[in-house]
């Protein structure tokens, strides 16, 4: 397995994906930090794993289900109270579709 | 040189459980906006997520009808995107361990019968609802979104075809049997102006046997006839671009069902960008062959499996599709009629024909029992009433008259075939009308229909045409 090389980042898509602004003086220090973390995440994979069995799920169990039964939801007034903005019991929100 | 289109459909179903994917809130459509939400479909911090058992039972039930092979071992993950209908900024999804791999579904489309391959069925949660207010109702001017989370969290089975298929009139004979297919494993109300079931389509063109070309995703066909009319204008357009010499550019279109056209919508983030890893709130699923068996065993008898079965009962092909994508009680009459003794192929005949059309009139009818609706083709191939009286037979057992005889009985509608009765009728006519019988000896033969005529009048029209002529020939001879 190829040790990963953090050197190139771009940290403009990352904060774009997550949607947060960074401004221009803070990309560097976000940059580094984001670095170190993949630095990390190589030393990690440039361990030998062959011999062990991948899992998805550090708890060793499977199968967590509930049974298909309706449980009380909340009360309108309590969700909608937490809300920026709310008009005939919708959240209101900006225009959100993406046009060409 | 021609162009080949190659397709993939892409099949969205809401499962009509009783509760969502995750949570507790009810699955109900219509409610009031935010009624049905809490802190796990709302993706409140603290909250956590816990599968709920007959959602994924449903989903192994779609994946085993449509031939595919059931994965023991499959995981959650998070597919992260920004939309306002989705609370969390993630959808719970499956990514490269979906439960369902690997199928099948036989088709009988209008050109004969076709195989689709099933890439995949996987377990997600749907989005909620947005509605875009703006100038003119355009959503691409539109100021303010308002969101409803009631449809937030609602189990939803994603079902992905391979591109086999070749031309848009198959791509809605697959989705119109699949359709068939949910509705008959009982899993979801499969509508398809409500959203419950939703189809996109993966569109692209290559020269025949060559590699494949660059792909176009059509959403936005809320009916078959869209699905079609789309996938038909999309072809069109790639040709077009193609022969001009242009490139087809890869991205999401959405079809314009008033204006007929597609329209290029948002560009399609890449997959690496929804950056899918495994839920870490999820543990992984394992269906072992006894659970799987369990779900097989309770399969029930699929579209395909019941057309064949009609076929060989004597069902002529057109009557058996129709009859297939009938009603669940219609078919449930079907069956037990033919049960109580009746000819399968007159009952199917009756079933999707007077039956079929009585419900489109009056949807609160109560339909006969199987051995009433017998009782009745019974008395129609014994003669006791005749083919047009039927109709009025099955009229009043509609209505909640009774049974077929005695609604015969009560509407004066039994065919008299007792010839002693009727020579009475015959004599009586016969001296009444001396001219005609004058007329008749002398070689007007038509005369005879006019004399028939007279019988049928006398007995209001209940006698047996057959007897009536034969009781005539006799007498005029
Ligand atoms: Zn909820």
């Amino acid at each position: 397995m190829s040790a990963f090389m953090p050197i190139d980042i771009d940290i403009v898509h990352v904060a774009r994906l997550a949607r947060i602004d960074l401004h221009p003086d803070e990309l560097e220090s976000y940059r580094a930090q984001l670095g170190v973390i993949l630095e990390h995440a190589a030393k990690v994979q440039a361990y030998d794993t062959s011999g062990v069995e991948p899992i998805s799920h550090p708890l060793g169990f499977t199968n967590a289900f509930r049974e298909d039964e309706p449980a009380p939801s909340l009360p309108r007034d309590e969700v909608l109270s937490a809300a920026p903005e709310a008009r005939d019991g919708y959240f209101v929100a900006p225009p959100t579709m993406e046009t060409e | 040189m021609t162009w080949e289109p190659v397709i993939g459909i892409e099949v969205h179903v809401e499962l009509l459980t009783s509760s969502k994917m995750f949570c507790g809130c009810r699955v109900s459509f219509g409610d009031p906006p935010n009624t049905n939400v809490c802190p796990t479909c709302l993706g409140l911090p603290g909250s956590l997520p816990v599968p709920n058992r007959r959602a994924i039972e449903w989903l192994v039930k779609i994946g085993l009808a449509l031939n595919c092979r059931i994965n023991e071992w499959s995981v959650f993950h998070r597919k992260n995107y920004f939309y306002a209908d989705l609370p969390k900024n993630y959808q719970i999804s499956q990514y490269d361990h979906p439960v369902c791999v690997d199928g099948w579904l036989d088709v009988s489309g209008p050109d004969g019968a076709f195989r689709v391959g099933i890439e995949r069925a996987h377990m997600e949660e749907d989005t909620g609802k947005s509605i875009h207010l703006g100038e003119g109702g355009r959503i691409h001017s539109a100021t303010q979104t308002l969101l409803d989370f009631n449809r937030a969290g609602v189990p939803l089975v994603e079902i992905v075809s391979k591109p086999d298929i070749g031309t848009p009139p198959r791509a809605r004979a697959f989705a119109q049997e699949l359709r068939e297919v949910i509705l008959t494993l009982g899993v979801s109300d499969a509508r398809l102006e409500e959203g419950s079931m939703r189809f996109d389509a993966n569109v692209s063109l290559r020269r025949p046997g060559g590699p494949l070309g660059t792909k176009v995703e059509v959403k936005n066909m809320n009916s078959f006839r869209s699905l079609e009319r789309a996938l038909g204008y999309e072809i069109d357009r790639q040709r077009k671009l193609l022969e001009a010499g242009r490139e087809v550019v890869q991205e999401t279109r959405h079809w314009d069902e008033e204006a007929g056209v597609t329209q290029g919508m948002r560009t399609k983030e890449v997959s690496s960008d929804y950056r899918y890893f495994p839920d870490p709130d999820l543990v992984p699923i394992v269906v072992d062959t006894a659970w799987r068996e369990r779900i097989a065993a309770e399969l029930p008898e699929l579209p395909a499996q019941r057309r064949a079965r009609y076929l060989d009962q004597g069902v002529d092909p057109q009557t058996a599709s129709v009859l297939s994508a009938s009603e669940p009680d219609l078919r449930n009459l079907y069956d037990q009629a033919v049960e109580a003794g009746a000819d399968p192929r007159t009952t199917a005949l009756w079933v999707t024909g007077e039956i079929t059309a009585a419900l489109r009139r009056d949807e609160q009818l109560r339909l006969p029992a199987g051995g009433e609706l017998a009782e009745l083709l019974t008395l129609i191939e014994q003669g006791t009433v005749s083919a047009s009286a039927a109709k009025e037979v099955l009229a009043g057992m509609l209505a909640g008259e009774g049974g077929a005889r005695e609604v015969a009985e009560r509407r004066n509608l039994i065919q008299i075939s007792d010839s002693d009765a009727l020579s009475e009728v015959v004599d009586t006519v016969l001296a009444e009308n001396p001219d005609a019988v004058e007329r008749y000896r002398a070689g007007e033969g038509k005369v005879l229909g006019f004399l028939v005529g007279q019988v049928m009048r006398a007995t209001g029209g209940r006698a047996d045409p057959r007897l009536v002529n034969r009781l005539l020939a006799e007498r005029l001879g």
